[in-house]
């Protein structure tokens, strides 16, 4: 037989059947909703009188829009947000979807919600109309974001019209240097090959700096991989992946345990297998990532300078720098470090798990926020913060004067009213910089956890290397 | 001819690379439950100043280029969120096509579903229709879709489209209804999927009844 990607044989494992040259009909193990995005779908299944496919293979989160004011009761003020959740309430039960609603005690982001309850398991596909669903590579099962009109396709059929996409395996070896993590090496590798560098590939990441990751790590790297334009990120899975699904999925029960770990060990790309490009780096080389632009690949170690102009290919590639120091009001050539900021955000999708939290916190610990920031810390769901707030987390947060706030979306996206007013510049553990993202003309720089408490007790952007952990 | 096969306006250029969906239709807009009100918000940072005044400077704002129904973009357009609201806004603007030198994949897809054409040419080519679309008594661009083919005052182009992409756009389909035709391979390739891997099943049912 001929050796196959990982991603190959996920799609064929998937493939109900061939619609053309081009296309093929893919079924979707699970797909996971939010309030935004699906509304227009379940009308459009209403006005064509058509049911749900497989309602037991959706399931369904409020997360963009719900407020995270650490109240015990959360009530969204905004009308038309109330609405949406009302309305995803209203579907889901009409439909018989499971969903995890505003005041639900594991509510959270989609995307951190559902691995951590074991709905996520190796080999799956799953997809949800949010881009950064590529996060679920993490444990070796496709994920890829879709629009509207395809969440109203799989839930009449379960399955989505899918076009093939190209593979590429990016190899990264070496050992990641202390005080980096996952965050900077996904930001050193879509600085390297830009924001669209994987624009039409899913990415395979292998090697030893990615088998040294954690689950949890590898969820921030294939979140992240979108943002160089990736149609899905996975790694083969391994021990530590099985272990994770394994701890979280009671239903797997003796009976279908040794079945399960089979099926699961045939997920890897075949030995002789060929990949479209392949990119290789060393983890060693990568320091603590800043980003100085409006564009995910406009990023730096925080112990370097910004590009001049002049340093950047003549092109887009210089064309947007331009426009983008405009934006960011800083200075080609000049260094990052040192550049004050007014708010500090510790959460989302991409940085909102327990480690984030721990990390972040480890730095936190014994320090306090500078004078004329706004520090908070949003945890990715219900059930981190419990975590974290077991941990003692929470109180190293609040005594260091950040605001500790319930689970969402929050500030990634700003869809609720954690908003930036122009001007203000925040260190964000987030996954994205794009002009007006957190705020109309709110400056974003995108880092790691640490590397964003470390900006919050400084009052400026620094190297995290620099501040001792203290006991 | 019919509205389907051929587009034909007044071309516009925005010249930002990674024009991404944040900033084509911006998070206030995507409050709604249905595809309503999208007009107002597409590009609304670009259109208007922080007191809601119209900017002068911006091209769609300029008298010669109100009507506009075509955008040369830069690379990568329609990058970042997967919100369907970026096309559905575009639409509900005017505008029928976006030619670019590439574009982001969701945005792509999004795009297709909702026929509003999004033609892939060279960067050179792409410099070429935006000098055009810089000056208002050149920036006419006619687009025969069935021919795959696109000219302006000084481009003559052809371009690509999938057979399902341009049967989409020629006749229109009902692609929820055609996948439907498909149930019964759908049923039977579930059951075996679940034969072989029973813990599938209603993973998200089962997970949630346990939590």
């Amino acid at each position: 037989m001929k050796p196959k990607t990982l991603y190959r044989k996920i799609v064929d494992s998937h493939t109900v059947a061939a619609l053309d040259e081009h296309n093929l009909l893919l079924f979707c193990d699970l797909h996971l909703m939010n309030e935004y995005t699906s509304p227009q779908a379940f009308a459009g299944l209403y006005e064509q009188d058509r049911e749900v496919s497989m309602p037991g293979q959706n399931v369904a989160v409020v997360s963009h829009i719900i407020p995270t004011h650490p109240t015990r009761i959360r009530v969204i003020e905004d009308t038309a947000s109330a609405l949406q959740a009302s309305n995803l309430k209203k579907n889901c039960d009409h439909f018989h979807i499971p969903l995890f609603d505003t005041n639900d005690d594991l509510q959270g982001i989609e995307h951190v919600v559902a691995p951590e309850h074991g709905m996520i398991r190796p080999g799956m596909v799953v997809i949800c109309g949010d881009s950064h669903t590529t996060t679920y590579g993490a444990l070796g099962a496709l994920g890829f974001g879709i629009g509207t009109t395809e969440v109203e396709h799989v839930l009449a059929t379960q399955t989505l019209v899918y076009r093939l996409a190209k593979d590429m395996r990016i190899r990264i070896d070496g050992t990641l240097p202390s005080g980096t993590t996952a965050k900077d090496l996904v930001l050193a590798v879509i600085g390297h090959i830009g924001a669209q560098g994987a624009r039409g590939y899913v990415v395979e990441y292998c090697g030893t700096a990615i088998d040294a990751l954690s689950i949890e790590a590898r969820f921030t790297l294939c979140n992240m991989t979108l943002e160089a334009g990736a149609r899905g990120a996975l790694v083969a899975p391994d021990q530590k992946a099985i272990d994770y699904v394994m701890a979280r999925a009671p239903d797997i029960t003796s009976e279908h345990h040794d079945a399960a770990l089979a099926a699961w060990q045939d997920l890897h790309s075949d030995p002789g297998c060929t990949f479209d490009v392949e990119y290789q780096f060393d983890a060693s080389d990568v320091s603590p990532q800043v980003t100085w632009g409006t564009s995910p690949d406009q990023v730096v170690a925080i112990d370097e300078r910004i590009p001049e102009l002049d340093e950047l290919p003549e092109g887009p590639a210089r064309r947007s720098a331009e426009r983008a120091f405009h934006y960011t009001r800083l200075q080609a050539g000049a260094a990052l470090e040192g550049t004050p900021v007014q708010h500090v955000f510790i959460g989302s999708c991409t940085n909102g798990r327990i480690e984030d939290l721990r990390a972040a916190a480890s730095i936190v610990h014994k320090r306090h926020v500078a004078p004329g920031v706004r520090a908070m810390v949003v945890p990715g769901s219900g059930a981190v913060k419990a975590q974290a707030e077991a941990e003692g987390l929470d109180r190293i947060f609040t005594q260091a004067g950040f605001e500790w706030r319930n689970s969402g979306c929050s500030m990634c996206l700003a869809m609720n009213d954690d908003v930036l007013t122009e001007g203000t510049r925040c260190a964000s553990t987030t996954n994205r910089n794009f002009e007006g993202r957190q705020g109309r003309g709110a400056i974003t720089h995108l880092m790691s956890p640490a590397m964003a408490a470390a900006a919050a007790v400084a009052g400026y952007l620094t190297d995290v290397r620099r501040l001792e952990i203290l006991q | 001819m019919t509205e389907h096969t051929r587009i034909k306006g007044r071309s516009a250029s925005l010249r930002i690379e990674n024009l991404d969906t944040d900033q084509i239709m911006p998070k206030q807009f995507l409050r709604g439950i249905d595809k309503s009100g999208l007009k107002e918000g597409l590009l609304y940072d670009l259109r208007f100043d922080a007191q809601g005044q119209a900017r002068s400077d911006f091209v769609l704002n300029q008298p010669s280029y109100v009507g506009a129904s075509i955008l040369i973009g830069g690379s990568n357009f329609g990058c970042g969120s997967s919100r369907e609201h970026a096309v559905w806004g575009l639409q509900q603007f005017g505008i029928r096509a976006v030619i670019a030198s590439s574009f982001a994949e969701i945005f792509y897809s999004n795009a297709m579903n909702n026929r509003l054409l999004l033609v892939t040419l060279p960067p050179e080519q792409i410099a070429q229709l935006m000098d055009d679309a810089d000056d208002p008594s050149r920036n006419t661009v006619e687009i025969d879709i069935k021919e795959q083919s696109l000219r302006s005052y000084s481009v003559q182009a052809n371009f690509e489209m999938m057979p399902r992409h341009l049967k989409m756009f020629l006749e229109g389909l009902d692609s929820i209804g055609l996948s439907l035709t498909y149930q019964n391979d759908i049923s039977k390739f579930s059951d075996q999927h679940w034969t072989r891997q029973p813990w599938l099943r209603d993973v998200a049912a089962i997970t949630h009844r346990r939590l």
